[in-house]
């Protein structure tokens, strides 16, 4: 019986010939990455063991990006907590440098990698055809530990692309509309494979903001074919694959889904859940106090490109904030080279440092009771951007800086 | 017997404890926060042996461990859900959090109703009826028995 990309890589992690769904595989792990959103919790646990010890420090990365630079006393205690453990371990640790996953994109994720992240968008990894997935901080620390963990094989949703997305269409706009199709626990335990002759047409970026959601309709990871485009990637960034794994003719999946790339449009995801879609069309007009264009979802340079060309010469609406947040520190310098950064700030924005920002808000940019924010982070759950009581809705780059511009929820064909 | 809070469809890791507190050093900080957004009275409320009990996907969203952590200080002493999302599943059985899936229960029960899960028996009482609950896995269960799956790192 053939395998998924899930069961080929879960196979290799085991060393074994074979995987298959509902079996549970104990795996060595490639990769281990972390993040100041727990990790000073796991050396509160590391420390209480009784034998401590890291099986393989080389397979570390920590990043400190969710709240950088610290915003109180406390944040700089647990980022102080984590800097002198990766200093005193040899552990790789990167401080100011990007959104976590941008980073581990730029730096680390390689074709065939079995890779924990403590954190749930660490299914991106798979734009590169990398099984990533999301663990809690229990979870990271045996695996620190011990080099290995236990995976239940998941099922496999698979989805065919085709065609292309028309222009003024994004990545974002598919991968929220296929969420909104299955629904917020439409893939809960399963990985997404996507494949077909359409994924050519996309991006490096562009793949990166499927994957990356993908764990908004609860899937366990998120798998893409790897192809010349993300083989240039990897060469680019100077790295090898581990292995290029591909889904047999015959992989059994537990659903099958053909996407028509052409017959998406823009789309808006409205408060409080990820799989609340509508066609940007029918939120026109929804008053906006601020808009955010970043994340590790949608702050790569392509979407700078696509919000300066819109933005260009016009001005962000009266009393409103404008964030724009490049996702890692050499998306923020390409910015700066290619004049993007001018353009938004001449426009009114505010142009922040590389983190996760409003995304997760806990860091400055956060909105207060009754406020709006159109945003390109990866969730609009109630609070996620501040106050409990406050709006959330998500979209593309271009209809988030479009209703920057225009003060109320609004394509870019209407600016 | 324990005390039912119940909570909707799909309640996200960033409702039981929002992002603002995780960085908070420990997590008895972070307690009195837990679902602040969607029951202010919670966490001064609950009591150890109380009961969450929730409808579909419970714990969706964000991979932050902080969230069964809060709950099981407080002294939760089992989520039951329809179904969860798997990463805050994974994280509460390797704390030590039982979080049991019964199909039947949520739709029979109110806030405030009194309940007893039996773990041994995998069954719920509530109001004269019982419930039957879905087995843990095997591997689950094992993690669960021995406190959580820091104990195996101490073995």
């Amino acid at each position: 019986m053939g395998m998924t990309m899930a069961e080929k890589i879960i196979a290799l992690a085991a060393g074994k010939e074979t995987a298959k769904a509902g079996d549970i595989e104990t795996v060595t792990l490639d990769k281990l990455m972390s993040n100041d959103g727990t990790t000073h919790l796991t050396i509160d646990m590391y420390n209480k063991l009784k034998n401590p010890r890291i099986a393989d420090v080389n397979k570390l990365v920590w990043i400190v990006d969710h709240n950088i630079p610290a915003d109180c006393p406390k944040t700089a205690a647990s980022h102080k907590k984590m800097r002198d453990f990766a200093k005193a371990n040899g552990i790789r640790f990167y401080e100011g440098e990007g959104v976590c996953h941008q980073v581990m994109m730029e730096n680390h994720v390689c074709p065939g990698d079995l890779i924990f992240g403590a954190d749930s968008h660490t299914c991106a990894y798979g734009a590169l055809g990398a099984f990533g997935t999301g663990v809690g901080c229990t979870d990271y620390l045996y695996a620190m530990v011990t080099g290995q963990s236990w995976l239940l094989v998941p099922e496999t949703l698979r989805f065919n692309l085709k065609g292309k997305l028309p222009e003024g269409v994004y990545a974002r706009d598919l991968i929220l509309t296929i969420i909104g199709r299955i629904g917020a626990n439409g893939a809960n335990y399963k990985a997404m494979e996507f494949g077909g002759e359409g994924l050519a047409t996309l991006s490096m970026s562009d793949r990166i903001s499927v994957c990356n959601l993908c764990v908004e309709a609860g899937a366990k990871t998120a798998l893409m074919e790897v192809d010349d485009i993300a083989m240039d990637y990897l060469k680019e960034h100077g790295r090898e694959p581990k292995a290029i794994v591909k889904a047999d003719e015959d992989a059994v999946y537990s659903a099958v889904y053909d996407i028509d790339l052409s017959e998406i449009c823009p789309i808006v995801a409205k408060p409080h859940f990820v799989d609340n879609v509508v066609p940007a069309e029918e939120s026109l007009g929804v008053k906006i106090d601020e808009a955010f264009l970043g994340s590790c979802n949608n702050g790569r340079i392509e979407d700078l490109r696509v919000g300066a060309k819109i933005i260009a010469g016009k001005k962000v609406a009266d009393k409103v904030r404008f964030l724009v947040v490049p996702a890692s520190r050499s998306v923020y310098l390409q910015a700066a080279e290619e004049g993007l950064l001018k353009i938004f700030i001449d426009a009114g924005a505010i142009v922040m440092n590389p983190n996760c920002s409003v995304c997760w808000g806990s860091c400055q940019g956060v909105i207060g009771e009754g406020e709006t924010l159109i945003s390109t982070g990866t969730r609009n759950f109630k609070g996620r951007a501040g106050h409990k009581d406050s709006f959330v809705y998500l979209a593309s780059a271009a209809t988030v800086t479009a209703s920057a511009i225009a003060g109320e929820i609004t394509t870019a064909d209407r600016v | 017997m324990g005390k039912i809070f119940r909570f909707y469809k799909d309640v996200d890791t960033d409702q039981i404890i929002a992002s603002q507190y995780l960085l908070f050093p420990t997590i008895d900080e972070m307690k009195a926060h837990t679902f602040e957004s969607l029951d202010a009275d919670f966490a001064s409320t609950v009591k150890p042996g109380d009961y969450v009990v929730a409808d579909e996907n419970f714990g969706c969203g964000s991979s932050r461990e902080q969230a069964p952590s809060v709950l099981k200080a407080l002294g939760v002493k089992a989520v039951v859900a329809k179904s969860f999302a798997r990463i805050f599943y994974r994280n509460a059985i390797n704390i030590g959090l039982p979080v049991i899936v019964c199909k039947d229960l949520y739709d029979n029960v109110e806030a405030g109703q009194e309940m007893e899960l039996s773990m041994e028996n995998g069954t719920i009482t509530c109001e004269g009826k019982t419930y039957e609950c879905t087995k843990l896995p095997a591997k689950m269960q094992a993690i669960l028995d021995q406190g959580g799956l820091i104990a195996s790192l101490d073995a």
